[in-house]
C-alpha cells in the first residue's frame, strides 16, 4: 500500500510538471505583452515592469524558476490586480468552490444512492421507469442549463431560494442541486445497476435462505456490496464537478475559483489562468489517488491482499 | 386407468432406433449479427424514438442552411426587439406561442404594438437585436452538430488508430502508450481547452481539436481492450499462423468486432462534444460572433433571463433534447450490439 | 442409516406439485405432477440432469420460487403443514431455522464484505434472538465442528481468505446453525475437488448423524449418490421418472432413462476408450412432449411412449418407476449389460423382485401412506 502510494504521488508530480510546463511555454506563445494597456507604456515604463516580473531574463531562467516556485504553490503575482499574490487570490476564493463542489457531491451521492437501490429493489415497475428517466435526464443535461432554469423558475418566478450571492446556506441550495444533478444521475444508474447484479447473486440467495427479511437482505448484504464499487466514480465524478462549477459559480455570481477563473481568461491574467490551471491538476489528482486509497480501505478483498 | 383402455397392441411396438426426432433441431432462426442488433434496437422504444429525433434534427439542421445562415441571422431590426414566440394559426393557442407578453400584469399583444402584421410570425420568438430566434436556432443547432462531429471525427481517427497500436503491439509499446494516456486524461478537461483557445483563436477548429484531445484517451483505452481480447480469439491466432500479414488481419477482422463497440463511444462522445462546446460558449470562450451555437444562444437567453425567459428556455429545451437523445440511442445502441442481454 | 417407511415420523411430503414459469416465449412446465415425500433422519436424492427440475422443486420448499414461477396445483406439507401459500413472513420463519440450504458454488454464495462471524451467526440473531456475542460463540462452535482449522483466528476473516473447501464448509456451518429439520444440498460439491467432495461428503453424514436432520441431496453424478442417501428419486424433464431405495433403484433400475444414467457412470471396471453417453438432449418444456418425455432419446422406445404418460408401475412398497415397459402388454427387452448384470446380482439377493408383477398405480400411491388420498 505504501509503496503504491508513493508511486502514484511520483506519477502525479511528473504530470503536474507536464503541466507546469506546458502552460508555461503557451503562456509565452501568446502573441503580444502579457502586460494591461502595454500600448500605453513608453518603452522605458515597460522595461521597468517586465524587470519587475523578471521578464526580461532569459526564457530558460524564467521557465525553471516558474516551475520551481509553482511546485511551492508560488504562482507569482497578478498583473490584473497589482501586487496581489496569485496563490493568496486563489487560496481566498478556495472556500466557496470547495464548499459547493463538496455539498454538490455529497448531495448527488446520496440521493443518488437512494434512487438507484429503489430503482433496483422495484425493479420493471412505474418507480423504475420514473428513476431512469431522471437519470437520463440527469446525465444528459448539462448542469449549466439546469442552473440557469433553477435561477429562473425557483429563484426568479417562485422566488422561494436567492438567485445569486454566497451568504448563508439558502444561497447554496440552487447552486448544489444544479451542479449535484450530474453526479446523482451517475450513481443512481452505477448503483441500480450493481444492486440488480448484486440481488441475483449466490450470496443474496443464501441470505433469502437463511430467512432474512427483504430490508435485512438491503441494509445488511447488497447496500454495502454496491455501495463499494461506486467509490470508483467518485474521481470521474469530481472531474466532471469541477468542470460545472466554473460556469455554475458564473451563473449564481459564486466568489469562487471558477468564476474568477473566467474573469482571468476574458481579461488576459495570464497569471492567474496558470496558477488556478495548476492548483485544478493538482486538485484533481490528490482527489483521484484519495479515492484510489478509500477504495483500499473499504473493500476487504483489496485491503487484505496488499 | 382410462388412458389404458386406448392403447392397442401395435402401441406396444418398440419404435426403430432410426426414427427422425427433434430434439437436435436448433429453434432459433439465425439471423446476422447486424440485423440481429437492428432488431433489438428497435424494441428498446426509447432508443428508437431517438433515433428518429436525430434524425430529423439532423436533417432539418442542415436542410435549413439557405434560410438560416450567419448573414441571415445576424440581421438586426430594431422594430421587432425581444418579441414572444408566436405560431401560426391554431398553433399560436398553445400557451407560451401566442405572441402576448405581460406588460404591467396585463397581457398584451406585443406584435401589434410592434406594428409587425399579422401575418409574420416569430415562432421562437426575436432576441433584443430583433434577430429571429427560430433561425438562429437552426444554425446554432448546426454549427454545434458540426463542431461535434469534427471533434467525433478526430477522436474517431486518433483514438482507434493509438488503441489498435497499443493493443497490438502489446509489450513495451504498450506500456509507454497506457503512461501517456494515464497522464494525459489526468489533466482537467477545461485546462486544456483554456490553453488551447488561448493561443490559437476561438473558433469551430480550435474547439473541435480541444474536444477531440480531451476524448480520445477513452476511446482509446476502450478500442485497446477490445484489440487485446480479439488477439486472443481463435480466428485471430489461426489467421496468424496462417502467415496472413498483421495489416490485413486487422482490416479484415478486427474491424468489423470492434466496429460495435466504436459505434456506441462515438454515441458518448458526440454528446460530450456538444456539451463542451455550449460550456465554452457559454462563458464567453467559444464560438465568436457572428456565428452562432446552442451555447451562444444560451448565454444570451440567461442574460435575457428575467424578462423574456423564452430566449432562454427554447435553446436550453432543444439542447437538451439532442443531449438526450443521443444518450438514449447510446444506451441502446449499446444493449443491441451486447449478445448477452439477447432474450 | 437405514430408516423404515412404516416407523418413522413423516417431515415433509410434496403431493402433485406443478410449477410453471411465465417467460417472453410462454410458460415453461418446469415442475409436471411431482410427487414424493421425506421422513425424520432420511437422506433422499434427487438426481437428473440441468434442466430437469430438481432446483426448481428444492427452491419451492423454501418458498424461494422466481418472481414469474406459478405454482399451478399440488400441495407442500412441511410437518402436516401447508407450505404453499404462507406469506413472506411465514416463510422467512421457516427458511434458515427448519428448512436450510447449502449452495453449489461456494465461491460465490458468500457475501464477500462480511465478516464470516457474522454470516454464520446471522441465522441465529434473526431466528433466535441472540446477542451478537452469544451467537458468534456458536458460530466459532459451528466452525469447529465443520472442521474449520484454528477456528477463532479466523472468524473475523473474509470469504476471499477461504479455500473452496473451506467455504463450502462455512456455508454448511450457516445452513446448521439453526439445528434445522430438513437440510437442502443443492449440488454441494459439484464446484469443488474430488478429494475435497468427499471430505464435504462424509462432514454431512457425521452431522446427519449427529443431529438427525434429514437431507434432500440434489445432484447430476449417480455416484455421489450410492454412498449418501437412502432412497433415489431420478427427475427427467420436470419429472420425477423413478424412485426407490438406493439398492432398489442401483441394482434394479426400470426406467430406460435411469440404464442410461447408470451405464454412462464410469466404474472401475469400466473398459478403457467405452464411455456410453445417452445421446440427444432433454426436451423444450415449453412445450413438452406428450407421453413418455424420455421417448425422443429413448433407444427402448415404444410407440405408447409418444402418446400417453405412463403411469407409475409399483415394484415394491418403496419402488416406483414410470415406463410402459413395466406394462404387461410391452415387449421384452434386454437393458444395457451393465443393467443386466445387476439385476443378476439384485435378484439373487431379492428373490421376491420380479418385473412381471408390477402394476399400475395412482400418481399418489408414491406417497408413503399407501397414497390413500
Amino acid at each position: 500500500m505504501f509503496k503504491y502510494i508513493i508511486k502514484r504521488l511520483a506519477i502525479i508530480v511528473l504530470t503536474l510538471v507536464l503541466i507546469i510546463s506546458a502552460t508555461f511555454f503557451l503562456m509565452k506563445l501568446m502573441p503580444g505583452s502579457p502586460l494591461a494597456n502595454a500600448e500605453r507604456l513608453s518603452a522605458s515604463q515597460q522595461k521597468m515592469i517586465e524587470a519587475q516580473y523578471g521578464l526580461d531574463k532569459p526564457v530558460i531562467v524564467q521557465y525553471v524558476t516558474y516551475l520551481w516556485d509553482a511546485l511551492h504553490f508560488d504562482f507569482g503575482v497578478s498583473f490584473q490586480f497589482a501586487n496581489q499574490e496569485v496563490s493568496t487570490l486563489v487560496a481566498q476564493r478556495l472556500g466557496p468552490s470547495a464548499q459547493l463542489g463538496l455539498q454538490a457531491l455529497v448531495f448527488g451521492l446520496i440521493a443518488g444512492t437512494g434512487l438507484g437501490a429503489a430503482a433496483a429493489v422495484r425493479r420493471n415497475t412505474k418507480t423504475d421507469t420514473f428513476l431512469s428517466v431522471l437519470a437520463v435526464l440527469g446525465i444528459s443535461i448539462p448542469s449549466f442549463v439546469f442552473a440557469a432554469l433553477l435561477q429562473y423558475w425557483i429563484g426568479l418566478k417562485l422566488g422561494w431560494l436567492p438567485i445569486a450571492g454566497w451568504k448563508g446556506f439558502a444561497a447554496t441550495v440552487l447552486p448544489t442541486i444544479a451542479l449535484g444533478m450530474s453526479p446523482l444521475a451517475t450513481s443512481a444508474r452505477f448503483i441500480r445497476t450493481e444492486m440488480v447484479d448484486v440481488l441475483g447473486s449466490d450470496y443474496i440467495e443464501l441470505a433469502r435462505a437463511k430467512g432474512l427479511s427483504k430490508n435485512e437482505i438491503i441494509w445488511k448484504h447488497a447496500l454495502r456490496n454496491s455501495l463499494i464499487p461506486l467509490v470508483t466514480l467518485i474521481g470521474p465524478m469530481a472531474v466532471n464537478l469541477l468542470t460545472g462549477s466554473i460556469v455554475v459559480e458564473n451563473i449564481f455570481s459564486i466568489p469562487g475559483i471558477g468564476s474568477q477563473f473566467v474573469d482571468s481568461i476574458l481579461t488576459n491574467d495570464y497569471q492567474i489562468i496558470m496558477g488556478t490551471t495548476i492548483v485544478y491538476s493538482m486538485m484533481l489528482m490528490v482527489v483521484l489517488l484519495l479515492t484510489d486509497i478509500l477504495y483500499g480501505i473499504i473493500d476487504p478483498r483489496i485491503r487484505l491482499a496488499e | 386407468m382410462s388412458e389404458k383402455v386406448n392403447l392397442t397392441a401395435d402401441d406396444f411396438q418398440l419404435l426403430p432406433a432410426d426414427r427422425q426426432t427433434d430434439s437436435d433441431k436448433i429453434l432459433k432462426p439465425s439471423v446476422s449479427f447486424l440485423k440481429d442488433a437492428w432488431r433489438r434496437l428497435k424494441k428498446n422504444k426509447g432508443a428508437f424514438i431517438s433515433l428518429w429525433v436525430l434524425v430529423f434534427v439532423f436533417v432539418v439542421a442542415f436542410a435549413s442552411t439557405p434560410i438560416a445562415n450567419s448573414k441571415v441571422t445576424a440581421r438586426q431590426d430594431v422594430t421587432v426587439q425581444n418579441l414572444p414566440a408566436r405560431l401560426p394559426g391554431v398553433l399560436g393557442d398553445i400557451p407560451g406561442f401566442t405572441g402576448e407578453g405581460k406588460l404591467d400584469g396585463t397581457k398584451v399583444d406585443q406584435y401589434e404594438s410592434a406594428g409587425v402584421s399579422d401575418k409574420k410570425n416569430y415562432w421562437f420568438g426575436t432576441d433584443q437585436f430583433g434577430r429571429d430566434i427560430f433561425k438562429r436556432v437552426l444554425y446554432g443547432t448546426r454549427i454545434s452538430l458540426e463542431v461535434a462531429l469534427i471533434a467525433t471525427l478526430m477522436d474517431l481517427v486518433f483514438g482507434v488508430t493509438y488503441g489498435i497500436i497499443s493493443g497490438w503491439r502489446g509489450g513495451k509499446t504498450d506500456i509507454v502508450m497506457q503512461r501517456i494516456i494515464e497522464i494525459v486524461s489526468s489533466i482537467p478537461n477545461l485546462v486544456v481547452f483554456v490553453l488551447l483557445i488561448l493561443v490559437m483563436k476561438p473558433g469551430m477548429l480550435s474547439i473541435s481539436l480541444g474536444i477531440a484531445l480531451t476524448s480520445w484517451t477513452s476511446m482509446a483505452r476502450l478500442v485497446r481492450a477490445q484489440v487485446l481480447t480479439a488477439k486472443e480469439q481463435d480466428y485471430i491466432l489461426a489467421a496468424r499462423t496462417l502467415g496472413s500479414s498483421t495489416w490485413r488481419i486487422g482490416l479484415r477482422h478486427l474491424v468489423p468486432n470492434l466496429s460495435s463497440t466504436i459505434i456506441v463511444q462515438l454515441m458518448f462522445t458526440i454528446p460530450s462534444a456538444i456539451f463542451f462546446e455550449a460550456l465554452l460558449s457559454f462563458i464567453g470562450l467559444g464560438i465568436p460572433v457572428p456565428m452562432a451555437s446552442l451555447g451562444t444562444l444560451l448565454n444570451d437567453g440567461q442574460k435575457a433571463m428575467q424578462f423574456y425567459p423564452y430566449q432562454l428556455v427554447i435553446p436550453a429545451v432543444i439542447l437538451g433534447i439532442i443531449m438526450i437523445a443521443f444518450n438514449l440511442l447510446g444506451d441502446g445502441l449499446r444493449d443491441a450490439f451486447d449478445p448477452r442481454t439477447k432474450d | 442409516m437405514e430408516v423404515s417407511r412404516d416407523m418413522a415420523e413423516k417431515i415433509l411430503e410434496v403431493d402433485d406439485l406443478k410449477i410453471n414459469f411465465n417467460t417472453y416465449n410462454g410458460s415453461v412446465q418446469a415442475i409436471r405432477d411431482v410427487s414424493f415425500d421425506l421422513y425424520k433422519g432420511e437422506t433422499l436424492a434427487i438426481v437428473g440432469e440441468s434442466g430437469s427440475g430438481k432446483s426448481v422443486t428444492t427452491r419451492s420448499l423454501m418458498g424461494l420460487l422466481a418472481k414469474n414461477a406459478r405454482v399451478e396445483k399440488g400441495s407442500i406439507t412441511f410437518k402436516g403443514e401447508e407450505i404453499i401459500g404462507k406469506s413472506e413472513t411465514q416463510m422467512q420463519k421457516i427458511r434458515g431455522s427448519e428448512i436450510a440450504m447449502i449452495f453449489q458454488d461456494p465461491m460465490t454464495s458468500l457475501d464477500p464484505t462480511m465478516k464470516i462471524g457474522q454470516q454464520i451467526a446471522e441465522p441465529l440473531i434473526k431466528h433466535q434472538h441472540y446477542s451478537k456475542k452469544k451467537a458468534w460463540d456458536k458460530a466459532l462452535e459451528m466452525m469447529k465442528l465443520v472442521g474449520i482449522p484454528n477456528a477463532s483466528a479466523h472468524i473475523n476473516d473474509y470469504p476471499h481468505q477461504f479455500s473452496g473447501g473451506m467455504r463450502q464448509r462455512i456455508v454448511i456451518a450457516i445452513a446448521l446453525i439453526d439445528n434445522p429439520e430438513i437440510l437442502i444440498a443443492d449440488e454441494p460439491t459439484t464446484a469443488l475437488d474430488v478429494t475435497i467432495q468427499a471430505q464435504i461428503l462424509h462432514l454431512m453424514k457425521d452431522i446427519q448423524e449427529q443431529s438427525g436432520s434429514s437431507i434432500i441431496f440434489i445432484t447430476h453424478d449417480l455416484g455421489v449418490v450410492a454412498g449418501m442417501a437412502d432412497r433415489v428419486a431420478v427427475m427427467y424433464a420436470g419429472e420425477i421418472i423413478e424412485i426407490g431405495k438406493v439398492d432398489e433403484v442401483f441394482n434394479f433400475p426400470q426406467h430406460p432413462y435411469t440404464w442410461g444414467l447408470l451405464n454412462s457412470m464410469p466404474t472401475t471396471k469400466t473398459e478403457r476408450g467405452k464411455l456410453e453417453v445417452i445421446p440427444g438432449t432433454p426436451p423444450d418444456l415449453l412445450n413438452p412432449p406428450v407421453g413418455d418425455a424420455f421417448a425422443a432419446r429413448n433407444h427402448y422406445a415404444i410407440a405408447a411412449d409418444e402418446k400417453v404418460k405412463p403411469p407409475f408401475f409399483k415394484l415394491s412398497q418403496t419402488h416406483y418407476a414410470a415406463t410402459w415397459l413395466l406394462d404387461e402388454r410391452a415387449p421384452e427387452v434386454e437393458p444395457p449389460l451393465e443393467v443386466q448384470k445387476r439385476w443378476a446380482r439384485f435378484q439373487a439377493e431379492h428373490p421376491e423382485a420380479d418385473r412381471s408383477k408390477a402394476v399400475a398405480v395412482e400418481n399418489a400411491a408414491v406417497l408413503g401412506n399407501g397414497g390413500g388420498k
